[in-house]
């Protein structure tokens, strides 16, 4: 009988709409009126709760997407917590302001890079539930030397007095993005889509049919 | 009508509470809501008797509408006719009431905003609740003819832009539920007038209204059925992968210039952003049904919507290169100026973008003449087989949300938006004639621009997508395919091109360009003008010539008779 | 609203978003050593390259108004990472032809 009082799966909806409509406003951009922020609305403030809570919310998505990635066993699960870490990532940039690099990584990387992973997964599992399996003293020696680095890595990172700028500070506008996309860029702009030709013709390459000799 | 009751279907042991233990439960966790509530405004607000109306009467008079709702389903059979009468007139004039009170609410929020900011607080000594640059005594002090004393408290947490927003996300919540019941009546009448016959006609006493809610209701019932074999979590989670970004669409979707929930500067790449989440939904529901046929019917059906991305993201770029941002507020305010200024007469290129973009879109909605995935599973099976019940309504509602989603993008980039077809700085004229009031606010707010003419243009390409979807036959996967990559693909490539070049053309002072310009986009406006007044004409010639039959009951001609 | 005393809580700053990188990175690095799945192994790269993006973000949001320099880079990073992931898939694939099995440690044909 306590099961009727299980929270049921439609009010995930709610708090994800929620986290990101906090998410993408925590900062600057402008609120209901179209104005820019006034006095009114704390969020513009740097470090007000609204943003606290947003960014611990997604942090923990993050993580516990990303922990998620290496605990499942089955390779399509892991690629639902990829979806889940990349997304809550998403969410991070338009936290930090970064509207369109999150749009772009929502593009790009769930609605491309995920799909085409996923697409690879099923083209080649014989079963779902087939597993592989590393064995006992592999999984724990890599536990050990990641966790080592991890303490490392936070260690360093919170100790260090980066120089860091106080206060609120409004991403690039798109017309900046672009705009440097063109000039002060333009060489890695150029390059890369070479790169991406290239890649197109491996991958065709990779993918024709073989002759039957 | 005739009396119907609504079975309380015998499920499953495992799906089966029954009704008096859901609200218990219902009931426990608002009490609980309201127990925390007082606790917070005992401690924190000293009991205010503001704070007690927000976090104790709000969730319950919530717990007692629920309550309500589920007591009159489960009795509905039992109610005598003329109750059921009330009900719907009550039911129908609060529909009516809402649409207005959303429009009052929004003036409420932007005088909040604007006017009475104006007033803030200029004394540090003071102490607020929770930081609020306003106290009591200042918004009842602000505007007294319009605000009488007794209302100020009601209207004091408007100030916390927390509130409003959520306000405004219920709103949206209940916009974007309403959206697909309509859509999907809508969608059963015209297509019953395309095959002539008539629709529903049963449920409820005009025309069927009560078909989709009384669908929706028989969903809710159903047993929520999961494949023995399936992946659990993954197929319990698929169809929320499919909602979620239909609903957060409309979050970035501007009805009117300040009717919007959040103003991005890349809302445009959002809404494309969250269209591509869904195909993940698609590729999960398919997966995890464990059914061959469901797998295979999953993956074409997603191969089919990224492919489709590429050119509706490149036609959508066209208008983009028009005006010079990815915002749509901006997008829609830079069409202010009447028929002749929408971008789909700018220029010949985002003309033909229009309808590419319109294609492209039905293709990634699944939508006719491109579901073949979906009809030929209607033979075999599909991704949405194993799908019952409320998973299945989800996924259902989430078709028709991206529908009107992408109908709206069509509406705001190439078709004005918000503005009606006359210019909006006619708008002017009428304030000289009337003062600046609300009266001429909402005067302005039906002729020049204003949230009604958005969603009036939006239903209407949403009847469009449905004409077309009962009127063309299905095409092949082989033929999707050809139509994408070797049709539109280059087409739109083609059309970028074009637009940047002429918007090029354009930014040199070149007189005799301008008044090309000028021509061609008057030309392409009369163009367009051929198509709602010809469709108009058509219309009125049949209706005028329809033939009654014995009995009140109205068919139209069949052609050749 | 809050006592002075917790003013440092509310402030969410630079070190916050790299511990989020540097735990996304690890989990990237440990499900690239124990997954024998070539796709595992490809989400793993995935992760690592996530969170450099994430961190050239965080960056370039702390160090000094209206900087675009780590956004710029998130953004080639981003799409650099989508065209590697399509060749690898690719490759995968070919993999699965060739030896029926995604299992990485059969892939051993050039030991000895």
């Amino acid at each position: 009988m306590l099961a009727a009082l299980r929270p049921r799966e439609g009010t995930l909806i709610l708090p994800v709409l929620l986290l990101v409509s906090l998410a993408s406003t925590a900062y600057g951009t402008e609120g209901v009126a179209g104005e820019g922020a006034t006095a009114v609305t704390s969020a513009a403030e740097p470090g007000g709760i609204l943003e606290v809570l947003s960014f611990y919310g997604c942090a923990i998505l993050t993580v516990v997407c990303a922990l998620g990635v290496c605990a499942s066993k089955n390779i399509v699960r892991m690629a639902v917590w990829l979806f889940g870490a990349l997304g809550a990532v998403a969410l991070l940039y338009f936290l930090m302001a970064a509207n369109f690099i999150g749009a772009i990584q929502l593009i790009v990387y769930v609605g491309g890079t995920l799909i085409l992973l996923v697409f690879g997964v099923m083209l080649t599992t014989k079963s779902p539930w087939v597993r592989f399996e590393a064995k006992r003293w592999e999984l724990i020696g890599a536990g050990v030397v990641c966790l080592a680095l991890l303490v490392c890595l936070c260690t360093v990172l919170c100790r260090t007095a980066w120089h860091a700028a106080e206060g609120a500070m409004p991403g690039a506008a798109v017309a900046e993005i672009g705009r440097s996309l063109l000039t002060t860029y333009l060489v890695p702009f150029e390059v890369a889509g070479v790169l991406l030709m290239i890649v197109m013709v491996g991958a065709a390459h990779l993918a024709r049919q073989e002759k039957k000799s | 009508m005739t009396q119907f009751s609504v079975p309380w279907i015998q499920k499953s042991e495992r799906t089966n509470y029954g009704f008096p233990v859901k609200a218990l439960g219902v009931a426990v966790f608002f009490a609980i809501v309201a127990v925390v509530g007082y606790w917070v405004a005992g401690t924190l607000l000293n009991g205010h008797p503001v704070a007690w109306l927000l976090l104790v009467i709000a969730p319950a008079l919530t717990a007692g509408a629920a309550a309500g709702a589920a007591f009159f389903v489960k009795t509905w059979g039992m109610w005598p006719p003329v109750l059921l009468r009330v009900a719907i007139i009550l039911l129908v004039g609060a529909f009516v009431a809402s649409c207005f009170g959303v429009w009052a609410v929004h003036m409420l929020f932007e005088w909040v905003e604007v006017g009475a900011v104006a007033h803030a607080a200029n004394d540090p000594a003071v102490t607020t609740w929770f930081g609020a640059p306003l106290t009591l005594a200042e918004i009842s002090g602000a505007f007294p003819e319009m605000l009488p004393d007794f209302l100020s408290p009601l209207v004091w947490p408007l100030q916390f832009p927390i509130v409003r927003d959520v306000i405004s996300m219920v709103t949206l919540i209940v916009f974007f539920t309403i959206v697909p019941v309509f859509a999907i009546w809508w969608e059963r009448k015209v297509a019953g007038r395309i095959q002539s016959r008539l629709g529903p006609m049963r449920v409820g006493k005009w025309h069927g209204w009560a078909q989709s809610p009384a669908d929706g209701i028989k969903l809710v019932l159903k047993e929520d059925l999961v494949p023995a074999e399936a992946d659990g979590p993954l197929f319990r989670l698929a169809p929320f992968f499919a909602i979620i970004p239909s609903a957060a669409a409309y979050m970035v979707l501007p009805f009117g210039a300040t009717y919007l929930f959040r103003d991005l500067d890349v809302s445009l790449v959002f809404i494309l952003a969250l269209l591509g989440v869904e195909v993940m939904a698609v590729i999960l529901g398919g997966w995890a049904s464990n059914n061959k046929w469901s797998i295979y019917g999953g993956m074409r059906e997603a191969c089919q919507m990224i492919s489709y991305e590429i050119p509706m993201g490149m036609a959508l770029l066209v208008p983009v290169v028009c005006v010079g941002s990815l915002n749509l507020r901006v997008i829609g305010e830079y069409q202010a100026g009447g028929w002749f200024s929408w971008l789909a007469f700018d220029n010949p290129f985002t003309f033909i973008a229009f309808v590419a973009y319109f294609v492209a879109s039905l293709a990634s909605c699944k939508r006719a003449p491109f579901d073949l995935p979906e009809a030929e599973s209607e033979l075999v099976a599909g991704f949405l087989t194993e799908y019952s019940g409320f998973r299945w309504a989800l996924f259902f509602f989430a078709e028709y949300a991206a529908m009107f989603v992408v109908c709206g993008l069509a509406v705001i980039l190439f078709l004005g938006g918000w503005h009606s077809p006359l210019p909006v700085a006619w708008g002017d004229k009428v304030i000289e004639l009337l003062g600046d009031n609300l009266l001429a606010r909402g005067v302005n707010g039906l002729l020049f621009s204003g949230p009604l003419w958005f969603v009036m243009k939006a239903t209407f390409f949403l009847f469009v997508q449905i004409w077309i979807r009962w009127t063309l036959p299905r095409i092949r996967i082989d033929q999707v395919l050809y139509a994408c990559v070797q049709v539109l693909l280059p087409l739109t490539m083609v059309l970028l091109l074009g637009t940047t070049l002429w918007v090029w053309a354009s930014s040199s002072d070149s007189s005799g360009w301008a008044m090309f310009d000028q021509v061609v986009s008057w030309l392409l406006g009369l163009i367009g003008a051929v198509f709602p007044i010809g469709f108009v004409a058509i219309a009125a010639h049949g209706f005028y010539h329809r033939r009654r039959l014995v009995g009140n009951l109205v068919i139209d001609p069949l052609p050749g008779s | 609203m809050f006592p002075p005393e917790f003013d440092n809580l509310l402030y969410v700053g630079l070190q916050h978003y790299l511990v989020v990188g540097a735990v996304l990175f690890v989990s990237g690095l440990f499900t690239m050593m124990t997954k024998r799945n070539a796709i595992g192994i490809l989400i793993g790269v995935e992760l690592v390259l996530n969170s450099a993006s994430l961190n050239l973000v965080a960056f370039d949001r702390y160090l000094g108004p209206g900087r675009l320099d780590g956004q710029i880079m998130a953004l080639f990073v981003i799409v650099l990472a989508a065209a590697e992931a399509a060749l690898a898939v690719g490759i995968c694939i070919n993999l699965y032809k060739n030896l029926a099995t995604m299992d990485v440690d059969q892939a051993a044909d050039l030991r000895g």
